[in-house]
């Protein structure tokens, strides 16, 4: 799956998945539950605005040093016996993957959650070489048994399917014969997935935060499937977006506990796992080589702009989780893996304005997303800068916007024009006011009459009572 | 106390009623209301459009109109917070960025304005009813007022007061966002609705003209029958005589 899903125009996928009335209501369940759960959690933590604040500057400082701590991970992942690979683009990525795969004559891939391998489209090109490759993520595991079908949402991509339709899936793909009931689908999908963890000759992870000091990695998840992927394959590539990186122990610490806290409305999730590079002698477990893959993609362009705080993001989506665009549109009307908020501001600075120009625009600059944020990512003002860019810069918005924008500096820029305006404007609107009020507006005004009452402009402004009240003194 | 009202838009030419109860309200607690007449708007629907140099236009106009004041009020918590933000939108501009503070540091939305500067919480109004109060998404987030509106209303004789289920979630409104993604806009604007029903409540009270003129255009197009005011003019009711 590439970052971009291919699923018609914007409109068109809007417009269906308002017409999906399971999806949405998987979604405002999600969004209801865990705004409770989070807000619980973030109490219990307290302190919360001192903690994103930390938070904040710990990102920060790792992306204006950005260059020094790559180095120093780099060093220890080698001094501790592990390889490290830059990739700039996806292809140099999949290509070093590849070459790993084909060197180790690999067979069998698993895999733990990872968006970043998704955005660099990895698994086609594992699978063109012969590979079986398995997603061991259960939401990630449904989404590909039904023909790779997109994530819908960065931590719970299977978020917009109910059981029935899983438990269609597993029919349809597994051979299941029992109940919708989660328990036993789980039960079945783990059963599965055991004989491909032991068969397995790769294992590929994603990574939530690398620790510069150490050469580690953390992976955090809820169903301990990354702890299999790395434990028992002969080899480990994990690959990370070049920002996901921590200085030490102690800011991974801190990170971690924004993560779960905001994500989940978890304390911890039930596997938090720190590795350091391949299995020492003496280990139980764990794989004889180590790789590294650091993604670029398109990061280090958007480091030094107006954009750089979007890679503080620590893919928490506490911010999807409370957008009440998403909440109606679902992930899969944003057209990208990235959805949400996080998707509106990344998805056209990785992959363009002409794939991603109407995701700005989809949000009403409410800024829950920018208040929910545990990193302080000003999402709803990145969404603003995007929105000057496309007018100013890459000249797409429309005309009539355009004029009407031109009108509007004229008019508020000069008291004269303006008071000339809003004098005139009641006659201006009389052809299409009936009891005071427009029912069928004109231009603009007609896509804002489709579904609301507009109010007739009053003959009488405030500022003509209020003059008028002024020469005649004040009533007692 | 001399208070500069800076009206916005929508109250001079559609919601006049709010601003003549801002007026009568300000005045009854003893403040003088002066009007600058050359201000316009606060340049928000160009600005959160993406259309930045034509918005600064509108603030410098706004700038000023009220350079000579010593407190700007206004009835909305969005236009209150677009003016608070001017400091950080003429940064390192040498001719606007003193002005931008300036203005910015003397701006209060109308609830914030009563209860941190003029020290009341009862305002001796009344209004019988039961009702329920729409917290704008830019006034809570954006300028930070939370509690004011809800202590003033608080105090409101014969004014039952039932808390909005999902109250912190976004009406839909969005400026041009209403327009540009109007079938988006009309899903958040009717699950909002819906919570008001769940309260049944008689009267939506808000605090910002853009979100009741979404929510009351909505009601109005549905027939509720849910009457929709903005906070002054609940404030500026006065059914009973004051008991002070």
């Amino acid at each position: 799956m590439p970052m971009k899903i291919e699923n018609g125009p914007f409109w068109k996928r809007v417009e269906e998945n308002l017409q999906n009335d399971f999806m949405r209501g998987a979604v405002a369940g999600m969004q209801d539950r865990g705004y409770v759960r989070r807000l619980g959690v973030i109490e219990e933590l307290g302190h919360w605005e001192e903690w994103r604040s930390l938070a904040e500057q710990i990102r920060k400082h790792t992306l204006e040093h950005l260059d020094y701590y790559l180095m120093q991970l780099s060093e220890n992942v080698t001094k501790r016996g592990g390889h490290v690979f830059f990739a700039q683009t996806a292809e140099e990525a999949n290509d070093y993957i590849r070459r790993i795969t084909l060197e180790k004559q690999a067979k069998k891939i698993v895999k733990s959650k990872s968006m970043v391998t998704e955005e660099i489209n990895l698994n086609p090109v594992l699978e063109a070489i012969g590979c079986d490759v398995v997603e061991t993520d259960l939401g990630e595991y449904i989404l590909q048994i039904d023909d790779h079908d997109p994530p819908s949402h960065i931590v719970g991509p299977a978020l917009h399917k109910n059981k029935e339709q899983i438990r269609d899936v597993f029919r349809r793909k597994l051979g299941y014969d029992k109940s919708s009931d989660p328990v036993e689908l789980a039960r079945h999908a783990r059963e599965t997935l055991r004989r491909d963890y032991l068969t397995a000759d790769i294992g590929i992870t994603g990574c939530n935060f690398a620790i510069a000091e150490s050469g580690s990695i953390t992976l955090v998840t809820n169903e301990g499937n990354a702890d299999l992927v790395t434990a028992l394959p002969k080899t480990q590539i994990t690959v990370m977006g070049m920002e996901r990186i921590v200085p030490t122990f102690e800011e991974m610490e801190v990170l971690v506990s924004m993560l779960t806290r905001s994500a989940v409305g978890q304390k911890l999730t039930s596997y938090i796992t720190v590795l350091t590079g391949p299995r020492d002698e003496g280990d139980a477990d764990g794989p004889e080589e180590f790789h590294l893959v650091i993604v670029d993609n398109g990061r280090s362009s958007i480091l030094g702009t107006e954009f750089q705080p979007v890679l503080q993001c620590i893919r928490c989506a506490a911010c999807v989780n409370v957008c009440p665009v998403y909440r109606h549109i679902g992930g899969h009307s944003y057209g990208s893996i990235y959805s949400g908020p996080i998707g509106a501001v990344l998805s056209p600075l990785l992959g363009g304005y002409d794939d991603y120009k109407e995701l700005p625009y989809a949000s009403s600059l409410c800024a829950a997303c920018t208040e929910a944020c545990p990193v302080k990512i000003p999402l709803h003002e990145l969404l603003i800068k995007h929105r000057q860019i496309i007018v100013e810069r890459e000249g797409k918005a429309p005309v009539a916007e355009k004029l009407a924008m031109k009108a509007f500096r004229l008019g508020t820029a000069s008291p004269s024009l303006y008071r000339f305006g809003t004098k005139f404007a009641p006659s201006a609107f009389a052809p299409f006011v009936e009891d005071g009020r427009i029912t069928k507006g004109p231009g603009p005004l007609k896509a804002w009459t489709e579904s609301r009452e507009f109010p007739a402009p009053n003959k009488e402004r405030f500022r003509d009572w209020f003059l008028d009240r002024q020469k005649g003194g004040k009533p007692s | 106390m001399k208070v500069s009202l800076f009206v916005t838009c929508l109250i001079d030419l559609f919601y006049t009623n709010a601003g003549k109860a801002t007026v009568e309200l300000l005045e009854r607690l003893g403040c003088e209301i002066d009007f600058p007449e050359a201000q316009t708007c606060c340049g928000q629907p160009a600005y959160n459009s993406g259309y930045v140099k034509e918005a600064k236009e509108a603030m410098k106009q706004m700038m000023r109109a009220f350079a000579d004041t010593d407190y700007v009020v206004t009835p909305s918590g969005s236009c209150a917070a677009m003016l608070k933000e001017y400091p950080h939108i003429f940064h390192g501009d040498p001719e606007w960025e003193d002005e931008a503070k300036r203005l910015a540091a003397k701006t209060y939305e109308l609830t914030q304005f009563l209860v941190d500067v003029l020290k009341v919480e009862d305002v001796g109004a009344s209004l019988h009813g039961r009702a329920t109060y729409h917290t704008s998404c830019h006034m809570t987030r954006l300028l930070g007022v939370k509690e004011a509106p809800l202590r003033l209303l608080k105090h409101v004789k014969g004014l039952e007061l039932a808390p909005l289920p999902n109250a912190h979630q976004c009406c839909g409104f969005g400026g041009t966002f209403s327009v540009k993604m109007g079938p988006i806009s009309e899903q958040m604007v009717d699950e909002k609705i819906s919570h008001i029903e769940e309260v049944e409540a008689d009267y939506l009270i808000g605090a910002d003209c853009g979100c009741l003129m979404n929510i009351g255009g909505r009601i109005e197009r549905l027939g509720k029958p849910i009457r929709v005011m903005h906070i002054a003019e609940v404030l500026n009711q006065r059914n009973e005589k004051r008991g002070e």
